[in-house]
């Protein structure tokens, strides 16, 4: 019989217990929540379209700000250039202030008053209390994943491989497109399933700047402020549900990043 | 061809100074030099992906030393060749094709043709990851020659190489330059540079130190560094003086050593190849003027038979048979002769 030194069984059960602490209140509202509730909320329009709308705000704010993200991912990865340092940190600044005090920050940046609220106005477009707003809102804090996640993919891609395509007479805007960024792809892709996920699962930010048009999370909130518990642990299931779906869509694409063709270079 | 003019580079702690040399159109130039030599600085620079800090590139007449590098012209394989791993190896050749003015008919008979010379037809659908070091050497090659550069940079491409295969690219290499395309090769492997090269440049700490044919170069070492370099270790600082008529080199710790040259400088260079100097258990009776007691310091296998180190005031390397160092029981401590030829010794004074 295999015999376990009292270290190893003392980091066993304190990695059980971290285990038991994330899954036993995700395991207790999936049991106290009855099928018939479940499909009930399902089938509950205010629940369909605020989850349709969480999702298609985030896919929006996610493809829309990957445009400028990734070449700032690529600037950060391949350019020396002054105060780059104090750049990187001000990337990371969303995941690590609150994320309310962010949604507050956004207000003021796009409320009627403001130059970017004004240049709305200008078009017909009020950014608070609308899916543009929340599209800010949600952008703002989930950034830096994709952000990060696509500068370490374009670090990974050996620079030789790039001088070798500019030798080839490629121009620098051909081997971007056609070597650094179809080899840091799957990082790229990995960091896009982030923010998006993040995005979809924001709530401080986006409250301040937009209650209405409701999405989910939000939703959740006001179900359990005017309802209770019961009435907000239906949608709340349902949207982990969807959730984890998106989860486990990264965890496969992350996996397969382990076979990145631009690690045998 | 090609002209480098008072060539300047500067890297955080290491410096390309003034180099200056020309390759003649169909040549084979091999820059040969120790690792850290600054030999892929240069082929960099030249490729246009390093900065020039002073001087002029000039290509086939044409000032190129600001050229973008993609309108140079100037074809590089890397020493880890570099192949796009996410593309198939017909798609790595064709890569440098995209945009020029061909037909796609044009473009499949020049990816067949290339890919016929360097033997590898049968891997145009391969992706890299399931190529040998050797094959892909081959693609990087082909994906280099299909833009028919005027110039084909080399960095040490046998490098990773096993001997077999070694030869095999070597033959490549001649064949490709028969065919009339101008090479300029790196490497750190003296006999790759005397197989391959019609000239030559030694590089040293970010300097050529000597240029000419391979016969030139290392038939007359202008230092101890380009000596070292082909394979002669008796090389030593020494003061001439004539005396009584004979002409003496003082080397060490006062050997006197006599030679055959003589130059009125009062100091200078001796080298004496391994090859010249004979291992005797006692003194011989020969024409040849140095005669020399010493100890051995070492024996150890050698690229042919063994190599002795012998303490006779200097350390010489003499080159004997396994045969003869098993007749004569050499070991290190044992005292044995050396002999050497006035003839054998060449004296070199310029530095």
């Amino acid at each position: 019989m295999k015999h376990f030194s009292p270290f190893q069984i003392a980091i066993s059960l304190a990695g059980a217990l971290i285990l038991l602490f994330i899954v036993a209140p995700l395991v207790g509202m999936f049991i106290a929540t009855s099928p018939s509730d479940l499909f009930a909320t399902a089938k509950d329009v205010e629940v369909q379209e605020s989850i349709k709308l969480t999702i298609w705000v985030s896919l929006a704010a996610t493809v829309i700000f990957a445009l400028a993200a990734i070449p700032l991912a690529y600037l950060l990865a391949r350019k020396e250039f002054p105060l780059k340092s104090i750049v990187s940190g001000v990337i990371d600044l969303p995941v690590v202030i609150p994320h309310s005090a962010a949604g507050i920050a956004i207000l003021g940046f796009v409320s009627r008053d403001s130059v970017v609220g004004k240049m709305g106005s200008a078009v017909g477009l009020n950014f608070v209390g609308h899916p543009s707003g929340i599209a800010i809102a949600m952008a703002f804090v989930s950034l830096p994943f994709l952000i990060n996640a696509a500068r370490d993919g374009f670090i990974g891609v050996p620079v030789r491989l790039e001088k070798a395509a500019l030798t080839l007479g490629a121009s620098p805007t051909r081997v971007f497109f056609t070597i650094s960024l179809p080899l840091a792809w799957r990082s790229i892709v990995s960091g896009l399933i982030l923010m998006f996920a993040r995005g979809m699962s924001e709530f401080g930010a986006v409250i301040m700047v937009a209650y209405h048009p409701m999405i989910t999370p939000v939703l959740i909130y006001e179900r359990f402020g005017s309802f209770g518990l019961t009435y907000a642990r239906p949608v709340s299931v349902l949207f982990i549900l969807i959730s984890l779906t998106v989860f486990i869509a990264l965890r496969l694409l992350s996996r397969n990043k382990s076979q990145n063709p631009s690690t045998h270079a | 061809m090609l002209e480098l003019r008072n060539i300047s580079c500067s890297l955080p702690g290491f410096n390309l100074s003034e180099i200056s040399f020309s390759v003649a159109k169909g040549e084979y130039f091999i820059l040969l030099g120790e690792s850290g030599a600054g030999k892929s600085l240069l082929l960099e620079a030249i490729a246009g992906l390093g900065q020039v800090k002073s001087g002029s590139l000039i290509l086939d007449g044409k000032d190129i030393t600001h050229e973008k590098i993609q309108k140079r012209m100037i074809g590089l394989v890397f020493q880890d060749h570099a192949v796009f791993p996410h593309l198939s190896v017909k798609e790595n050749i064709a890569y440098p094709l995209k945009g020029k003015k061909l037909s796609n008919s044009q473009k499949e008979s020049i990816i067949t043709e290339t890919a016929f010379l360097l033997q590898i037809s049968g891997l145009l659908n391969r992706k890299p990851s399931t190529l040998s070091g050797g094959e892909l050497q081959r693609v990087a090659l082909a994906r280099a020659l299909v833009q028919k550069p005027k110039i084909l940079l080399l960095d040490e491409p046998l490098s990773a190489t096993d001997s077999k295969l070694r030869s095999e690219l070597r033959a490549l290499l001649r064949q490709i330059n028969r065919s009339g395309q101008t090479i300029i090769h790196v490497t750190h492997d003296f006999d790759e540079a005397v197989s391959l090269a019609d000239h030559i440049a030694i590089m040293n700490q970010g300097r050529i130190v000597q240029a000419g044919t391979p016969l030139d170069v290392f038939g007359n070492p202008v230092n101890a560094f380009v000596a070292h370099l082909a394979g002669i270790r008796n090389f030593f600082k020494a003061s001439i003086a004539q005396h009584n008529g004979t002409n003496i080199a003082i080397a060490g710790n006062d050997v006197s050593i006599v030679i055959g040259d003589y130059t009125k400088n009062s100091s200078g260079f001796i080298l004496v190849r391994n090859e010249d100097i004979l291992v005797s258990l006692e003194p011989l009776e020969s024409s040849a003027l140095n005669n020399f007691q010493g100890t051995v310091l070492d024996i150890f296998p050698a690229r042919s038979g063994m190599e002795v180190l012998i303490d006779i005031g200097i350390i010489l390397h003499a080159q004997i048979s396994s045969e003869s160092a098993a007749k004569f029981k050499l070991i290190a401590g044992k005292k044995v002769w050396v002999t050497f030829k006035a003839s054998s010794v060449k004296l070199i004074t310029s530095e």
